[in-house]
């Protein structure tokens, strides 16, 4: 919560609750504040540090030393690659499968249709690791460890959340009546879906496109648990930096690294959807 | 030039009869009203003409053509919703225009076109607004420019004011009925408001439970109810049980002359057609309760048999509570079996009385 929001919460109240809601509200900021931004600073000033002895509060040396040799790597060019190609591949065939999964589970009614949908949502209540390892189990028979498929098919299975239940919602509010209007005015099935359907759905759509995109670049676990050890995504490169070797940059410089493509999307959707619309399209 | 037929029209939803056997012709440039209470259909008929609900029996006829299977976007009709429907992400301009877009009509004639349309129904200038930055009433009048601009045969309306306050809903029903004067177009309009179709209609079809229960001009409709239903739920009206014994019709205490043969029987008084007699003493019906709306007195009375009965008297006469009367009728309908069975002929001798 922003100290803003903070700020008009205590306006609401009257009277003198106002003054302490408000010094309650920066002092729950600053807090939050120091306790999110403390450890992204210091991995920042980690990133820039050539010389860092122990007692001394700031480092003795800044300089780029760590990033021409993280940015010269064989295995990181390898690993940008391969999660960038994972992302985008894993986002592309969600879409395409659970997009017109999602209009129909919301527009059509057929046999078995509720329990098709909470079969999709049950498998979120499953501790996930558990379901992971039989899944991995299976994989193992069908010579999917290891391989770059294997670890797209499993991602594929954990954005069904996202790309499902959103648009579902998303779907189910657009109002019927808008949709007869057109066809009222001569616009046929199709084009009422182009015309009316899609642009009331389109920031929900965009959100759980970003969604599934940035959690599969992000995601750790099961990449390693199936892709291990032939399939290295950055987040794997970035665990194994910081557990094996003994400079502590080049784990900082990959975080670093790591956050550029989820602030260009953070970007793009502010841009493009406004937070507002990002909001009301997650239904918050 | 366009007619509206519909012949022995049904639409089941699982066991429900939402329309049952509904026939109805309208002719070129007539405004018929749907009434009826909620759950009456009235919106069911509506949307089969618009062709966004299949009929489960039955046709429908628009000149003459057979449109029953026709869907909504080749169909000859307008409709226009109660929750306007008009499409958030598109300015009222857009909204106007989609129709003819979708005509490929070339940009001059849409200009044109979507202007003089938003001109009718009095926005001119509102092209470019948002429509959630207009009031309720402006929403509608949008949704009425976006049917109207594409000239359809038939316009459907479904209670299209009914969310908006009493004035302004007024106001908007006399501006629909001179553009569909000016116009020319053959309207439906469904409403649940008898004050609504008394005001605008040309005809009144008056549905209960998907039957239609009696279509007749709007002074008819009030002075004819052809079924006890509507006797009851066009105006106001006293019903009263009673019974009929040699030709003398007897309800809470009032006797009327009638030819019509014993048995229980329903006796339906307007307020207006009640005339009041002051009477001394106790004997009489009692007044217990008058309400001078300005225009006219409302009494209430109670007959000696308990019965309460609304009349309507000429402000300044005077009455108040407590007062005794006696009462006398000039004209009534008498039901059976939810019919109609006997009415006076007009100018035939009147009759009393005696509460
Ligand atoms: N889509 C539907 N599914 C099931 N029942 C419906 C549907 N539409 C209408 N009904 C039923 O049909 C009857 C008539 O409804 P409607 O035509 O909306 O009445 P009105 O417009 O006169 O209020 C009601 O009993 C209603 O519950
Ligand atoms: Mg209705």
């Amino acid at each position: 919560m922003s100290v803003r929001e903070l700020r008009q919460a205590g306006l609401a109240g009257i009277g003198s609750s106002r003054i302490r809601a408000n010094w309650a509200g920066i002092a729950i900021a600053a807090l939050l504040s120091l306790f999110i931004l403390t450890p992204l600073v210091n991995v920042a000033i980690w990133a820039f540090t050539e010389v860092w002895r122990y007692p001394a509060v700031i480092p003795q040396k800044f300089g780029f030393r760590f990033w021409a040799d993280v940015l010269s790597r064989g295995d990181v060019h390898l690993a940008m690659t391969t999660s960038l190609s994972l992302a985008a591949i894993v986002t592309a065939l969600s879409a395409l499968i659970c997009l017109p999964a999602s209009y129909a589970f919301a527009r059509l009614n057929f046999p078995g249709r509720n329990l098709f949908f909470m079969s999709f949502l049950t498998v979120y209540a499953f501790p996930k690791f558990g379901l992971y390892i039989t899944i991995a189990t299976i994989f193992l028979g069908l010579g999917l460890i290891g391989n770059f498929w294997g670890v797209v098919l499993i991602q594929l299975v954990s954005t069904l959340m996202f790309m499902v239940w959103i648009p579902v919602s998303a779907f189910q509010n657009v109002d019927r009546r808008q949709e007869e209007a057109a066809r009222d005015v001569g616009a046929s099935q199709l084009r009422v879906f182009w015309s009316i359907t899609l642009p009331q759905v389109l920031p929900a759509i965009s959100a759980a496109v970003l969604l599934t995109f940035v959690n599969t670049f992000y995601e750790t676990e099961v990449a390693w648990l199936i892709g291990a050890p032939e399939v290295r995504t950055v987040p794997l490169l970035m665990v194994r930096f910081i557990n094996s070797e003994l400079v502590v940059q080049y784990g900082a410089v990959l975080s670093l690294l790591l956050w550029v493509p989820s602030f260009i999307l953070l970007m793009l959707v502010r841009r493009f959807l406004g937070a507002q619309a990002l909001g009301r399209a997650l239904g918050a | 030039m366009a007619t509206l037929e519909i012949k022995k029209l049904s639409r089941l939803f699982g066991d429900t009869r939402a329309v049952d056997d509904l026939s109805l012709t309208i002719g070129d440039g007539e405004l018929v009203c749907l009434l009826g209470p909620s759950g009456s259909g009235k919106s069911t008929v509506l949307r089969m003409i618009g062709g966004f609900e299949e009929p489960t029996a039955g046709s429908i006829l628009i000149d003459g053509q057979d449109v029953t299977r026709v869907p909504p976007e080749r169909r000859p009709t307008g409709m226009v919703f109660q929750s306007h429907a008009l499409w958030a992400h598109m300015d009222v301009f857009a909204n106007v225009a989609f129709g003819l877009k979708l005509r490929r009509l070339p940009k001059d004639e849409i200009h044109q076109r979507v202007n003089a349309s938003l001109a009718t129904v009095g926005l001119e200038g509102f092209g470019a607004r948002k429509t959630t930055q207009l009031s309720g009433g402006q929403q509608q009048r949008v949704a009425l420019a976006r049917s109207l601009v594409l000239e359809p045969k038939i316009l459907l309306l479904d209670e299209p004011f009914a969310s908006l306050d009493q004035h302004l809903r007024e106001r908007l029903r006399e501006e629909v009925r001179e553009i569909q004067r000016r116009v020319g177009i053959t309207m439906v309009f469904v409403t649940h408001g008898q004050d609504e179709a008394l005001a605008i209609a040309d005809r009144i079809a008056v549905m209960r439970d998907g039957r239609l229960e009696q279509l007749s001009r709007p002074d008819r409709l009030y002075r004819q109810p052809q079924t006890e239903f509507v006797a009851g739920f066009v105006g106001q009206m006293n019903l009263l049980r009673g019974a009929v014994r040699s030709n003398v019709m007897t309800a809470a205490g009032i006797d009327l002359p009638v030819t019509l043969a014993d048995g229980l029987a329903t006796l339906a008084l307007r307020p207006e057609d009640i005339a009041l007699e002051r009477r001394s003493g106790d004997r009489g019906a009692e007044v217990t309760r008058v309400t001078d709306f300005g225009t006219h007195l409302s009494i209430e009375v109670k007959t000696r048999c308990e019965h309460r009965l609304k009349i309507m008297a000429q402000p300044g006469t005077g009455w108040s509570t407590g007062m005794r009367a006696e009462l006398s009728a000039h004209n009534f309908a008498i039901y059976r079996d939810g019919k109609l069975c006997f009415m006076p002929q007009p100018g035939s001798a009147q009759s009393s009385v005696a509460a």
